[in-house]
């Protein structure tokens, strides 16, 4: 199948001001990400992951290289608002991305833009309330709701749109727990469910464990791209860029180190559990 | 403590009036405003206070809120009173030194003062049974025509809702930051005026700074949902306008078709 979207030598530097030299944010990144896929982009801040979430709804262009969205140049002027209903985008703080002052308004923003009839309005955007759970709130205004709900109505305004694939900029970064679990629930759904593609922008190790590929990016270079066990199996290259893995993962590397027998993949607490146990059991007959 | 203002006067309701469309309690509250001032005569102002009553039985909202809305004209309505009384020539009832109070100025004086007092009421009514995102949608709608005179219609409102949707939020951001300046020994509560005016200054600082921030951040979300303008857009919401709005807006035109017809025919009975 193709990719939905695809990045190809992707370069892109913020131009520089007289006087200072150009700052390259990304260099040489080339990805694709298929249809279907939940994927995590992992990096620390600075790391140029946002930036790179920016080129593919055409937010930024590219300096160097090239992005295609479902087939179509991200250059291409005429096409920008396909590409935008394409790949749908997610921010960080919930209150800064909703317009109106009533949930069901706001979720018809972006179908009031593109200047979808008013029934079909309506119905889509029930649809999109239904599917992240808040249907009921559809009469509220945001600021009677948590900081997961608002961000859930953030995720309907986008889904409304029906784009194939959501790209989410650290969306529980400013959650307390139980948004968070709300937020990623609502993600895996619209994943699984739905087909969406999902591309999370994270910095959380145990998010990055659940999906199914994980790609990090340092200093502008993408470093590693593969599943999360075969990702966080490099433990000593996260290290050196300052990422950290799963706990369980860490765990299992010390005691590696130390000269237990223990697989090198560990990245969930149940498959720790196991393992330690496995192992204390091993010992205990040793003796 | 912020956080109990309210925004605007909305007084929530599920009455008659409350469900017009906004667009034609708008323009029935412009023509309450022509019935008052067409109404030269008591027996006419009579009609603007009896529609006035009508108005506020219909749509639930407590009496009280009336003497709520006046508060602030007080002093307007005193001082128009007291210039009428005493400056309108004519026969002359009352003398002393040199201020003399006529029988016209009496009447105009209790006249400008009914009719100020209609007034504040009867608009403040659009403001309790209209939500302010009804309102201005209703003003979009209606100021529409004036997008071909190139008027940006279609941006005040946009304006309009972003603002009442980030007024709790910079509410809540402003208890933040002012208890966070209190925690660092920042005194708000003590001093004369210009102390405390200065003691605003590390609050408003970081309130603007944040308010740029947010309105970047909000601008690319807008972006990212393809926002483009008025231009093309469709709305969820279509305003109707119902049999209510029908008999109301009669109603309206038969105060003003009496109030006109008693200043024909019974001038004389002043």
């Amino acid at each position: 199948m193709n990719p939905i979207i695809s990045a190809k030598n992707v370069t892109f530097a913020y131009p520089a001001y007289e006087g200072e030299t150009t700052q390259t944010v990304l260099d040489d990144v080339s990805v694709d990400i298929h249809p279907g896929e939940f994927v995590a982009v992992l990096g620390h801040n600075g790391s140029g992951k946002s930036t790179l979430a920016k080129h593919f709804n055409a937010i930024l262009l590219p300096s160097g290289g090239t992005v295609w969205v479902a087939g179509i140049d991200t250059r291409v002027e005429d096409r920008i608002y396909d590409i935008r209903q394409t790949v749908g985008m997610v921010f960080q703080n919930p209150d800064n991305q909703l317009v109106a002052t009533i949930v069901e308004e706001d979720v018809a923003f972006a179908l009031e833009n593109l200047g979808v009839p008013p029934a079909e309005i309506r119905t889509r955007v029930d649809d999109a309330l239904r599917s992240v759970g808040m249907y009921e709130y559809r009469e509220h205004s945001p600021h009677q709701l948590s900081g997961g709900q608002k961000q859930r109505v953030a995720i309907a305004g986008v889904i409304a749109m029906r784009p194939r694939c959501i790209v989410l900029d650290e969306p529980t970064a400013m959650l307390d727990p139980m948004g968070r679990v709300e937020v990623l629930s609502t993600i895996r759904d619209l994943n699984r469910e739905h087909g969406i593609t999902v591309v999370l922008i994270t910095h959380y190790m145990d998010e990055a464990a659940r999906c199914d590929r994980v790609v990090v990016v340092d200093s502008g270079k993408l470093l590693l791209d593969g599943t999360p066990r075969e990702v966080f199996s490099h433990v000593t290259v996260l290290k050196e860029v300052g990422l950290d893995v799963p706990q369980v993962t860490e765990l299992a590397y010390e005691l590696r180190k130390a000269g237990c027998r223990i697989p090198d993949d560990i990245i969930f607490e149940e498959e720790c559990v196991d393992a330690v146990a496995a192992l204390l059991e091993g010992s205990h007959v040793d003796h | 403590m912020l956080k109990d203002i309210t925004i605007g006067q909305y007084f929530p309701g599920k009455s008659v009036l409350h469900r017009l469309d906004p667009r034609v309690k708008i323009l029935l509250t412009f023509l309450y405003i022509v019935i008052l001032f067409a109404a030269t005569n008591p027996i006419g102002l009579l009609v603007g206070i009896v529609f006035l009553f009508v108005a506020y039985g219909v749509s639930r909202v407590p009496p009280r809120m009336i003497l709520k809305s006046l508060k602030p004209v007080v002093p307007i309505i005193i001082f128009t009173t007291i210039l009428n009384m005493f400056f309108i020539e004519g026969e002359a009832l009352w003398h002393w030194g040199f201020l003399t109070i006529t029988r016209e100025g009496l009447v105009t004086a209790v006249i400008m003062s009914v009719r100020i007092i209609c007034l504040i009421a009867g608009t403040s009514l659009l403001t309790y049974t209209t939500s302010p995102i009804a309102l201005t949608d209703g003003l979009e709608r209606l100021m529409g025509p004036l997008k071909k005179l190139h008027f940006p219609v279609h941006e005040l409102a946009m304006m309009m809702t972003i603002a009442l949707r980030f007024i709790p939020t910079l509410i809540e951001e402003t208890d933040k930051i002012m208890s966070a300046q209190k925690a660092r020994g920042a005194d708000m509560e003590s001093g004369g005026l210009m102390q405390r005016a200065r003691a605003l200054v590390p609050v408003l600082i970081p309130l603007f700074v944040s308010a740029f921030r947010r309105a970047d951040e909000l601008a690319l979300a807008m972006e990212c949902r393809c926002y483009r303008g008025g231009e093309g857009r469709t709305r969820m919401k279509q305003l109707h306008m119902g049999g209510a709005d029908a008999v109301c807006a009669l109603f309206s035109l038969l105060c003003l078709a009496g109030v006109i017809a008693i200043n024909l025919y019974a001038p004389a009975l002043l």
